[in-house]
């Protein structure tokens, strides 16, 4: 699916500051319905906060946001989020499909009684990040990639028009890391979901990214990635000399803490 | 061994006993789930002072527990929001509060049998009006808490998610920790404050190792927590060793067993695995 000239994304000359300290500053961009960017920078730069200003968790101090024509509220049902995914303890009394399932109607109160239509929606998302077999395994004894799958199978399940994913590809092997980009990217491409990506390595995300967004220091920038990752925009966005090497249709930043 | 049935206050013990067994099982799976487990055991010493100051002011015992477990279980929710100083903030508070409780217990000139019976409980002495009190209390906890369910269990296990999908985090976790400290409240008639750990974490701890569907988990609980306590009445009516004994023991001989030999039962991972190519 193509991208579409609607923006999903508006920030304008948006502040975030977190216990006083400015964490983003004059931040001004439009992200389109169906593009797939990729966040990156420094750990500590603001990636995961940006992510939860969109989700409404964080508050701007300055400047305006609007995602998906609106105010960001809590609860956003159109908005799937995974957050950043620390393991599980592998005695968590859980199955797959009832962790999948808070994010169908955890929120809700009440016990929720069981019925068909719930199984099938939460079934047809572990389907659809291919652990369909998984449904019934105790999520503490899955691997950091299967822990991972079902995560995004939960921020699936209110067919969501914006996908937030906080380091989907940390601590994964490189065969694991291709599982997982292969997935969203078929949500990107077939399904037209906007992926907002937090990563910190773009290399096995080249083939599928629209655009980076770069943050560094409060600052960031937005753009193609053969744009936005050269020596040139990082020095600048770092404030001291960083270099960039591109090899083999890979990037390699030198220079910076990572 | 059953002809102690026609006894009311053997009647009385059952139907009470059953009725905490019941509450404190439901409220323990997610002081389990939670990690919270320490907060239960500390709220249940906090209770002791509670009733000790009680005493010393000759008011009914159960009145300065409530007091003294609610007003500590929301310093718990309100200091201990980061996991990681929560266990130094309720071991800060309970240990005050037992401070206080000696020095209630030492102003206390009586005979400290009430003390006796607040440490080990009173179950082979409680009266039909108190189960009808006990009764009420804990249908509104277990109501309380079915209403809750879904998004006190999403909170549990996925708080960073559950916040995102707007579920009020805080309220949920000072609700719920005001609902333990009334749990504590009644159980400590049946199994005394020292173990009222016995009934509120020993079944649901026994059977998150047993069972992994938060459901079943809780009903299993509920089963092993009746269990214990008509076990342990029986066995304490028909001879002269105190009932809270009998449970406490009881609930650690299941346990251990479990604890040891669980994690090779659930090490069925699917033999299948589909890889994306």
């Amino acid at each position: 699916m193509p991208i579409i000239q609607e923006p999903i994304v508006v920030l304008d000359q948006l502040g975030v500051r977190l216990g006083g300290n400015p964490v983003l500053q004059d931040m001004s961009l439009t992200i389109q319905r169906g593009e797939f960017i990729v966040i990156l920078g420094p750990n500590g730069a603001g990636k995961s906060t940006f992510l939860k200003l969109l989700l409404g968790l964080v508050r701007p101090n300055a400047g305006t946001i609007q995602v998906l024509g609106s105010t960001p509220q809590r609860g956003n049902q159109a908005i799937g989020y995974a957050p950043q995914h620390r393991s599980l303890d592998t005695e968590l009394p859980l199955r797959a499909r009832d962790l999948v399932g808070f994010g169908l109607d955890g929120h809700r109160w009440g016990i929720g009684l069981p019925n068909r239509s719930r199984q099938e929606r939460i079934e047809k998302a572990l389907l659809e990040v291919d652990a369909l077999n998984l449904a019934d395994a105790p999520v503490g004894r899955l691997s950091g990639g299967e822990q991972q799958r079902l995560l995004i199978a939960q921020a699936l399940l209110t067919d969501p028009q914006l996908l937030l994913l906080d380091e989907p590809l940390a601590n994964l092997d490189l065969a694991r890391q291709q599982e997982v980009v292969a997935l969203v990217s078929h949500l990107n491409r077939q399904h037209g979901v906007t992926v907002l990506l937090v990563a910190h390595d773009i290399n096995p995300l080249l083939q599928v990214t629209d655009r980076v967004l770069y943050i560094a220091h409060g600052h960031s920038c937005l753009g193609a990635p053969h744009e936005i990752i050269t020596s040139e925009t990082l020095s600048n966005l770092y404030g001291s000399p960083v270099e960039v090497i591109h090899a083999e249709g890979r990037f390699f930043v030198v220079g910076a803490e990572i | 061994m059953f002809a102690i049935f026609q006894y009311p206050f053997i009647q009385n013990a059952f139907l009470a006993g059953s009725i905490v067994a019941v509450a404190a099982a439901l409220l323990g799976y997610f002081l389990v789930i939670r990690g919270l487990t320490f907060a239960g055991h500390a709220l249940s010493n906090i209770g002791f002072s509670g009733a000790a100051g009680a005493v010393l002011l000759g008011v009914q015992p159960v009145y300065g527990l409530l007091v003294f477990t609610v007003a500590a279980s929301l310093a718990i929710a309100v200091l201990g929001r980061e996991i990681r100083e929560r266990d130094v903030a309720i071991g800060v508070i309970m240990t005050f509060a037992l401070g206080l409780g000696i020095l209630f217990l030492s102003l206390y000139n009586g005979y400290a049998q009430q003390a006796y019976s607040i440490l080990f409980g009173t179950i082979l002495g409680i009266s039909r009006q108190d189960v009808l009190v006990t009764a009420l209390f804990s249908l509104l906890i277990i109501v309380a808490i079915l209403i809750l369910w879904r998004p006190l269990l999403f909170s549990s296990f996925d708080p960073e998610m559950a916040e995102a999908r707007g579920v009020p985090l805080r309220a949920i976790a000072g609700l719920f920790l005001v609902l333990v400290a009334l749990t504590v409240s009644l159980a400590m008639q049946v199994v005394g404050v020292l173990l009222v750990f016995a009934l509120l974490v020993g079944p649901p701890a026994t059977a998150a190792r047993l069972v992994r569907r938060p459901a079943w988990t809780v009903v299993l609980a509920i089963i092993l927590g009746l269990g214990y306590t008509w076990l342990g009445i029986l066995l304490a009516a028909n001879g002269t060793w105190p009932v809270s004994f009998f449970i406490a023991a009881i609930s650690f001989v299941v346990y251990l067993p479990v604890r040891l030999f669980s994690s090779r039962l659930h090490d069925r991972r699917p033999i299948i695995e589909v890889r994306r190519a």
